[in-house]
């Protein structure tokens, strides 16, 4: 066998797996490590469910190797909440129920928050344009983007 | 060979030496930069085991310098990268905007102009706009480097020159002069991410009068290659590119044009859109040349 021993960071944890050469990312967050709060979809980086951030760049999972991503810092869902609750991006989503079978919603949160990281005040076509590769089939996009609209709003603070 | 490996050489040196060590072995190798093309062939249209080498710890490949005479991209920079530059989009707008046609957020987080370049698409959008702007590839190989124009290094559908053993280390570009500026344009159906009908790249140097005095003209997905095309750049050439001469570039376009007619678009569209792109492109590049006066050295 020729496994690839990787050690990186998954939401601030070091992790220590072994992978196959192709593996992706995907394939060992949710086989190997269990984490399945990233959710394949379409495997071919159409769908953007299996979004994740490495080293606080966005990309989809399903298109990285795991081989590459030693001493890397891996963001994914898991990682977004706190101690104290949910993120204000995850409250926003629910509060405008911009979900519904909630398989896109990882891929989703995870996109807005890297939107929100570099664009803390994006106009909505920003937004439509940022998300365009976090396909949903249930819920239509408005309400994800009335939920991202209200995350800045109240991220921006009183005005 | 029975399974995949994974190598990820820290030099040019230590690449080539891997490229060339498994070449001899008889096993097959190919270059990951970043890998959305390849990761989606692996899974689907081409499974065989190989040898994946990535290229992403070499320093060159991710070298990005934008110099007094000459702009240095790496090939495995991605191009959400490439787009957050101000002084690389401000000097080479055209070139940047199809990288940002290219894929969602997701996708610019990892696809490179070098990927898109070696993947040889007919469709693929930089391709026309790395033309227009007369980028030279810079490649390594077992005999060290060379440099080839980039018009010549797609030689077919899907088809790239590099011979065995070599790989894109980056892109060289001249950097603009005062008033010179590229635009691209494509069209698609929609209007995020889609695969270009019909592209065009387009690069112009004016003088002081606002004459055009250099122009470069490309044109994708309506040949099996991108191509340059001579016949457009000596329309616009001498003139203030006013619509007459816009239009004469336009059906130089037309009829350097060697489309096929698939679900996308037919062989007629695909010509007659490919003109008025250059059209559109040129107006673009030369609007942007007109407000660049001071800009570069």
């Amino acid at each position: 066998m020729n496994k690839i021993q990787v050690i990186t960071s998954i939401n601030h944890e070091e992790v220590e797996f072994l992978c196959e050469p192709q593996e992706t990312l995907l394939d060992v967050l949710r086989d190997t490590l269990g984490r399945t709060g990233t959710k394949e979809g379409c495997a071919t980086g159409d769908c953007g469910a299996c979004s994740v951030l490495v080293d606080d760049r966005l990309v989809c999972s399903c298109l990285v190797l795991a081989a590459e991503t030693g001493g890397r810092e891996i963001t994914t869902i898991e990682g977004i909440a706190t101690e104290e609750g949910l993120h204000p991006i995850q409250q926003k989503f629910l509060d405008h129920a911009a979900l519904q079978c909630g398989v896109c919603t990882p891929g989703l949160i995870i996109a807005t928050k890297s939107l929100l990281d570099r664009h803390p005040d994006p106009d909505e076509t920003t937004i439509r344009y940022w998300l365009a590769g976090n396909l949903c089939r249930c819920t239509g996009y408005d309400k994800i983007v009335r939920a991202v609209q209200d995350v800045a709003r109240d991220l921006a603070g009183p005005a | 060979m029975e399974a995949f490996a994974y190598v990820a050489p820290s030099s040019i040196d230590e690449a080539v030496a891997e490229l060339a060590r498994h070449a001899k072995k008889g096993h097959r190798t190919q270059v990951l930069a970043g890998g959305t093309d390849l990761l989606v062939q692996m899974r689907g249209a081409d499974i065989e085991p190989r040898i994946l080498v990535d290229i992403k710890n070499v320093a060159e490949t991710n070298r990005l310098h934008l110099g007094n005479n000459e702009i240095f991209i790496g090939a495995a920079i991605p191009s959400a990268v490439l787009n957050e530059n101000a002084e690389l989009v401000e000097l080479l707008p055209g070139l940047l905007e199809a990288a940002d046609l290219i894929g969602s957020t997701q996708i610019q987080g990892r696809a490179t102009l070098g990927g898109n370049l070696c993947n040889a698409s007919p469709a693929g959008d930089t391709i026309p706009a790395m033309i227009a702007v007369g980028v030279s590839c810079v490649i390594a190989g077992g005999k060290g480097q060379r440099e080839m124009p980039v018009e010549k290094f797609v030689v077919g559908v899907g088809r790239n020159a590099l011979e065995a053993g070599e790989f894109l280390v980056g892109l060289k570009i001249p950097r603009p002069k005062s008033r010179a500026a590229d635009a691209y344009l494509r069209f698609t159906p929609r209007t995020e991410m889609d695969i270009a009908v019909a592209g065009c790249g387009v690069s112009v140097t004016l003088d002081a009068k606002g004459l055009c005095k250099e122009a470069r003209v490309a044109i994708g997905a309506v040949a099996p290659t991108a191509i340059l095309v001579p016949a457009a750049a000596n329309a616009l050439i001498g003139t203030t590119l006013d619509d007459a001469a816009l239009a004469a570039a336009a059906a130089a376009c037309s009829d350097a044009a060697s489309p096929i007619t698939d679900k996308r678009g037919t062989i007629d569209f695909r010509r007659k859109v490919v003109g008025v792109l250059c059209r559109r492109a040129t107006a673009i590049a030369r609007d942007r040349a007109l407000a660049r006066k001071v800009l570069g050295v």
